[in-house]
């Protein structure tokens, strides 16, 4: 979508040193949103209050993280809510057909796989852009487990299924916190740390050279759509563990909460840029804003506002800087 | 005519032929002026986003700013019943171009990529919409009775709604075919660095293009509060998805520069004849959602194919960096 995108010719210095500054940035901001919703609320504080406050983005951030790597590969996967739609009813008509606990996460993780192949091979094979080609499977998955379910809803998940959303491993420490961690973890050093996190990073910049260099383009896009997918299985486990119901409207208008996370987190939704550890702090803004609004009352949709203004505001403020002050950038 | 659009053309006459074999009915005249007078609104809507998306862009804010208008438009008319319904719409229109505008000027002045611009206003509009009204309804009750009379009104054997579908067809297509801004819409999505040599400004144009859009839901909010005769905050909740549906269905790429408005009114009327065909065939509303997903894939692979032959080889992966 841009005239012409700029191609680093020294990733190191300069490149690196902007994505550190917005991660501190982001970081501070972080810090101000924790001790303004302290101040503002007396429950904040609470260390279960604050456990509940993680499940406003842990399942959420699964999907971000490989989200992230496929932003940066110049790809978007629109159709992760409907995947957990779609999943869940999986896990649901696995529930009916007698299926136990592994055999449910099993069905999850599976559909979520299968559901990301399709869109891997829409976009590789086909040759689709990835924006419209996840636009049609976001209608076609959730419209099939509109089909499945119509107004119907699945209950009665098995005690326990329901670890994975509502178990702790220690005191106030949920499982979903603790995957969350070793996904970050994953995931960071997937990206910032292996030869297929530099492919990422090239095919983003310029997919053309990256095809020239020998990364297999194709092959690696095909493996984020794959891996997103899979994430998205697991966050429909999570999410249905933790509601315990399938619905066919479950995680309604999540992929634009996640895409928010992504771009709030410092990823150029041009691709070619972004990091692991920007994604992780945005993961708890937006949870924390999100949490802390809601110990003051303020309706959901109000919030949604809020979110709005900040996905705007992080990408508007830092050009209307360089424009302000063009020198700064070169400082 | 192109090819393209007369075979979609021929899809549609096919489906509604299949749905007329065993419901005669469903081909008469009477019913299908009802399914076009049902698909005005897209109509209207899916040449706005077509004029956006011509620019390489796209508006995930439409839906939300028809709805945003609509409440306005509704609280006004229940509050002050003497406004004449005209001004009322003049009203929408106007406020639609604005909240397009604002669309348009961060991806002119701030070149915020055009997806994360209305994807965080469309969350910012329907906010809005909630803070204006409480989160209260406006029930038909409240509405005056010529403010929901308009659109059902009749006029020459078809009603106004649909009038007012074949008026925007009209001034869109003159504009886009009549008109140096229509060219530069083509200009800037076909190739705009080569549109900056010619001596168009890129974001103006597609700012305009944004202005079009929100215009064109101003309006369709006024009309869809009043032909539904209810305004809340999630009236045309993801509706952009079926505008952009209507787009890419009828042939308009979504990588910018192609496109006409014979396809997107095309594009619309296949959905809208699915969506009153459903019924009638006694298929649960709920298979909509998953017809419309396969619809769409199968609608950008045949443009994928479609561009593909288009002979511009050697430069197309040069293009697309």
């Amino acid at each position: 979508m841009t005239e012409a995108r700029r191609i680093p010719d020294h990733l190191e210095s300069r490149t690196s040193r902007l994505l550190k500054s917005w991660e501190a940035l982001l970081l501070a901001l972080a810090v101000a949103i924790f001790v303004a919703n302290s101040l503002a609320s007396p429950y904040f504080l609470n260390p279960w209050n604050l456990s509940d406050a993680t499940f406003n983005f842990t399942e959420k951030a699964m999907i971000a993280f490989p989200m992230a790597l496929l932003i940066v590969a110049g790809e978007i996967d629109l159709s992760v809510a409907a995947i957990i739609a779609l999943a869940s009813t999986a896990m649901g008509a696995a529930l009916q057909l007698g299926a136990g606990t592994p055999a449910l996460v099993a069905t999850g993780l599976g559909t979520g796989l299968l559901c990301g192949a399709f869109n891997g091979l829409l976009v590789t094979r086909l040759g689709l852009p990835s924006i419209v080609a996840t636009i049609g499977t976001m209608s076609l998955f959730r419209g099939i487990a509109f089909i499945v379910l119509g107004d119907q809803a699945y209950t009665g998940y098995p005690e326990s299924f329901a670890w994975f959303g509502q178990g702790y491993v220690a005191w106030v420490i949920s499982a979903e916190f603790v995957l969350f961690w070793i996904l970050a973890a994953l995931f960071g050093v997937l990206l910032h740390r292996t030869s297929l996190g530099r492919a990422v990073y090239a095919i983003g910049n310029n997919p053309t050279a990256a095809l020239f260099s020998g990364i297999r383009v194709a092959r690696v896009k095909f493996l984020l759509f794959l891996m997103t997918g899979l994430l998205s299985g697991l966050a429909a486990v999570c999410l249905t563990s933790r509601l315990g119901s399938t619905r066919p409207s479950i995680a309604l208008g999540w992929e634009l909460e996640i895409v928010t996370m992504v771009v709030l987190g410092g990823v150029s939704i041009l691709g070619g840029s972004g990091s692991i550890p920007g994604v992780v702090i945005a993961a708890f803004v937006l949870g924390m804003v999100t949490f802390g609004l809601g110990l003051l009352n303020v309706p959901g949709i109000v919030m949604s506002i809020f979110v709005g203004l900040l996905l705007i505001a992080v990408i508007a403020l830092p050009r209307l800087a360089a424009r302000l002050w063009p020198r700064s950038r070169h400082a | 005519m192109k090819s393209r659009e007369l075979l979609l053309a021929l899809i549609i006459a096919g489906l509604v032929g299949l749905v007329a074999t065993r419901f005669p009915g469903f081909a008469r005249p009477a019913n299908l002026a009802a399914v076009l007078n049902d698909t005005a609104i897209l109509i209207v809507l899916a040449l706005g986003q077509m004029a956006v998306i011509l620019t390489k862009c796209i508006d995930l804010s439409v839906a939300a700013n028809l709805a945003l208008n609509g409440m306005v438009v509704a609280m006004l008319n229940a509050a002050y019943p003497g406004i004449p319904i005209p001004a009322l719409m003049l009203l929408a229109l106007v406020l639609g171009a604005a909240l397009g505008a604002v669309n348009g000027l961060m991806v002119w002045k701030l070149d915020i990529p055009p997806i994360v611009a209305t994807l965080g206003t469309l969350t910012i509009y329907r906010g809005a919409i909630f803070l204006l009204s409480g989160g209260a309804w406006v029930n038909a009750h409240e509405m005056s009775p010529a403010f929901k009379a308009l659109p059902r009104a009749s006029l020459a054997g078809l009603p106004v709604l649909t009038w007012i579908a074949i008026v925007a067809v009209l001034a869109v297509w003159l504009v886009l075919t009549r008109t140096p801004l229509g060219r530069a819409f083509y200009a800037v999505g076909g190739n705009p660095n080569a549109a900056v040599y010619t001596g168009i400004d890129v974001g103006r144009t597609r700012c305009a293009a944004f202005v079009l859009a929100g215009a064109l839901a101003g309006v369709c909010g006024y009309l869809w509060v009043a032909r539904y005769a209810v305004a809340y905050v999630d009236i045309a909740g993801g509706f952009e998805l079926d505008v952009i549906a209507a787009c890419v269905i009828g042939g308009v790429s979504i990588a910018g520069g192609i496109g006409s408005v014979g396809g997107a009114i095309l594009g619309a009327l296949f959905l809208g004849v699915i969506k009153n065909a459903l019924p009638v065939v006694d298929i649960s509303p709920f298979w909509q959602l998953a017809i419309s997903g396969s619809a769409i894939i199968a609608a950008v692979a045949f443009n994928a194919r479609a561009e593909r032959t288009r002979g511009r080889v050697i430069l197309k992966s040069a293009e697309h960096a």
